[in-house]
């Protein structure tokens, strides 16, 4: 049985890895995971420098779901390199480093930085919606996209995913932009924006007022735009958006997806993205299926 | 290489203290024993059997009885997942990580302990396990004196404070120091941000070592989601912000070492 997949060059054991923001880079959860039987770790959003992200309350429960607004906060690639790499490497997995910037340049930057760095695949965030400058607003425009994912392919020595946001009219011009632009995979989606009021308080219930939808309230969005991009480019695609199960997971695969990111489930349970690798090979073994790779887009 | 898990503790006793106060005592199987692992301070993240509530409740450590594995916990019914929790009966199970976060630092010596509201239960932790001269103030809404006798038991010389006059000294935790006299050397202390502020006024004020459990809206609660900080006067150790996460680097900090 084969559950090892090739995304944009790169082998992946399985097709497992965690969605960026949720697990850190690792070290937290690695009491709760073996590391080595994730197909890929992906770390938290790093900037250029270290960013302190928004006041607090930075979180909130909704139903299915949560929403927060971290802000990005994140220690700088600086420390992100000379500690979360080298942590990293102890573990037989492969590395997804998500990148974050205010601007261009500045994405560019930590493009560089990780040059010769030891990390498989960039995931560039331009899809982050609690961060007034840059985030989401280069992911909402295709010329933009297009524009960014030209000027970081030039100076990668990695494959790069662009993280595409759910907020757009049309996700699958975004994912064209990003394909026109030289992108080796795209992921999605990113959370979707939203509010909730505390109406004792008669106040918002996060500091930012509004905050990243994320969680199983989300998935039946995230497989939709998921199948929709899988028939727009040929580049492989990264799912996510509310995976708790196997199950969930199985639904992104069939939809298109060459991986899938487990992301809120992880706080819902530390174990959740050994879980899901765990759920597909006995799915794969109980309905006879001998490569993972036969399931990857079999819905049409 | 993965140590640590989610594990399943049985309900052995669950208890109304006041309208909206529970105590619940959970023992953990052999295999795995929170509360042989626990010290006060420290606290567990409890989940929901609802699935449509994701994210664990982190509960203080109420009470910890090591070889008989049990741990109490005292919390508030709050919202929907706290009202699961309260209608669990013994014999049933709830999905618990822990112990989590850092406990306090003991001192023996003169100690002063002051908790307010819901952030009583985990004084009386401390209380139990503290050895020297202990003095507790606890600050209360109103005259439903939940874990005073508790306090008591533990051999402790308890000062009340409502906020009503009910019982004790009418006001807050402070006015209760002031009107009691009450010296110490070791402050510990664990309530709202406006209660934690007077104290660590009035720790600062009389140069006494003060130590203050926070409480803020968790995600992961293990570290790795950076929804929790604080504002800190050093570094943290994660992003070299001076954002230290309340649930791995805290709960409990120096009283310095934190703005408020």
């Amino acid at each position: 049985m084969n559950l090892s997949v090739d995304f944009a060059g790169v082998t992946m054991k399985n097709p497992v890895t965690t969605a960026s923001g949720t697990f850190g880079s690792g070290a937290e959860y690695s009491g709760f995971v073996d590391l080595s039987r994730l197909g890929a770790v992906t770390t938290k959003g790093v900037a250029s420098v270290p960013w302190p992200g928004n006041p607090t309350p930075r979180i909130c429960e909704t139903a299915s779901g949560m929403l927060n607004a971290i802000g990005l906060q994140n220690p700088g690639i600086d420390l992100f390199l000379e500690r979360d790499i080298p942590f990293l490497k102890q573990y037989d997995t492969k590395i997804i480093v998500n990148v974050c910037g205010k601007t261009e340049e500045e994405y560019i930057e930590v493009t560089e930085r990780l040059a010769k760095a030891e990390v498989d695949l960039l995931e560039i965030n331009i899809s982050c919606p609690n961060v007034k400058a840059g985030g989401i607003a280069f992911g909402q425009d295709p010329k933009l996209v297009e524009r960014i994912t030209s000027r970081i392919k030039r100076k990668a020595k990695q494959p790069v995913i662009m993280k595409l946001s759910p907020n757009v009219t049309d996700s699958a011009e975004m994912a064209k932009a990003a394909e026109a632009g030289g992108a080796d995979g795209i992921s999605l989606i990113n959370t979707l924006t939203g509010m909730k009021i505390d109406i004792y308080r008669r106040g918002f219930a996060l500091a930012n007022k509004t905050g990243g939808l994320s969680g199983p309230a989300i998935k039946p969005v995230a497989v939709r735009m998921v199948y929709q991009a899988a028939h727009a480019v040929k580049i492989p695609i990264l799912g996510m958006g509310g995976i708790r199960t196997a199950e969930d997971a199985l639904e992104f695969i069939m939809a298109g997806a060459a991986m899938v990111a487990v992301g809120t489930a992880n706080f819902n349970h530390p174990s959740a993205a050994f879980d899901v690798v765990q759920g597909i090979e006995a799915f794969m073994r109980k309905q006879g299926v001998k490569d993972i790779r036969e399931l990857i887009g079999c819905v049409d | 290489m993965a140590e640590k898990k989610k594990c399943s503790a049985v309900i052995t006793e669950q208890r109304r203290l006041t309208p909206d106060i529970f105590s619940m005592w959970l023992q953990f199987p052999e295999e795995y024993n929170v509360a042989g692992m626990a010290a006060p301070g420290q606290f567990l993240s409890l989940y929901c059997r609802d699935g449509s509530r994701l994210l664990p409740r982190p509960i203080s450590i109420c009470e910890i009885d090591r070889e008989g594995r049990w741990i109490r916990v005292v919390y508030r019914q709050a919202g929907e997942g706290t009202k699961e929790f309260s209608r669990l009966r013994p014999g049933e199970t709830i999905d618990v990580v822990g112990p989590l976060g850092n406990g306090f630092q003991k001192h023996s010596g003169k100690n002063l302990l002051i908790g307010g509201g819901i952030g009583i239960p985990p004084m009386l932790a401390l209380a139990n396990e503290l050895s020297g001269e202990t003095e507790v103030v606890l600050g209360y809404r109103d005259g439903a004196l939940f874990l005073k006798e508790d306090f008591e038991k533990s051999g402790a010389a308890v000062y009340v404070a409502t906020e009503d006059g009910s019982a004790g000294t009418k006001g807050n935790v402070i006015d209760a120091i002031q009107k009691n006299h009450l010296s110490a050397e070791y402050i510990y202390a664990c309530g709202p941000i406006p209660m934690l502020r007077g104290v660590k006024e009035y720790a600062l004020e009389k140069g006494i070592l003060a130590q203050v459990s926070m409480e803020e809206k968790m995600a992961c609660g293990i570290g790795a989601c950076l929804g929790c900080v604080c504002q800190s006067v050093s570094k943290d150790s994660h992003s070299n912000v001076n954002n230290k996460r309340v649930c791995k680097d805290g709960p409990v900090f120096d009283v310095e070492e934190i703005i408020l």
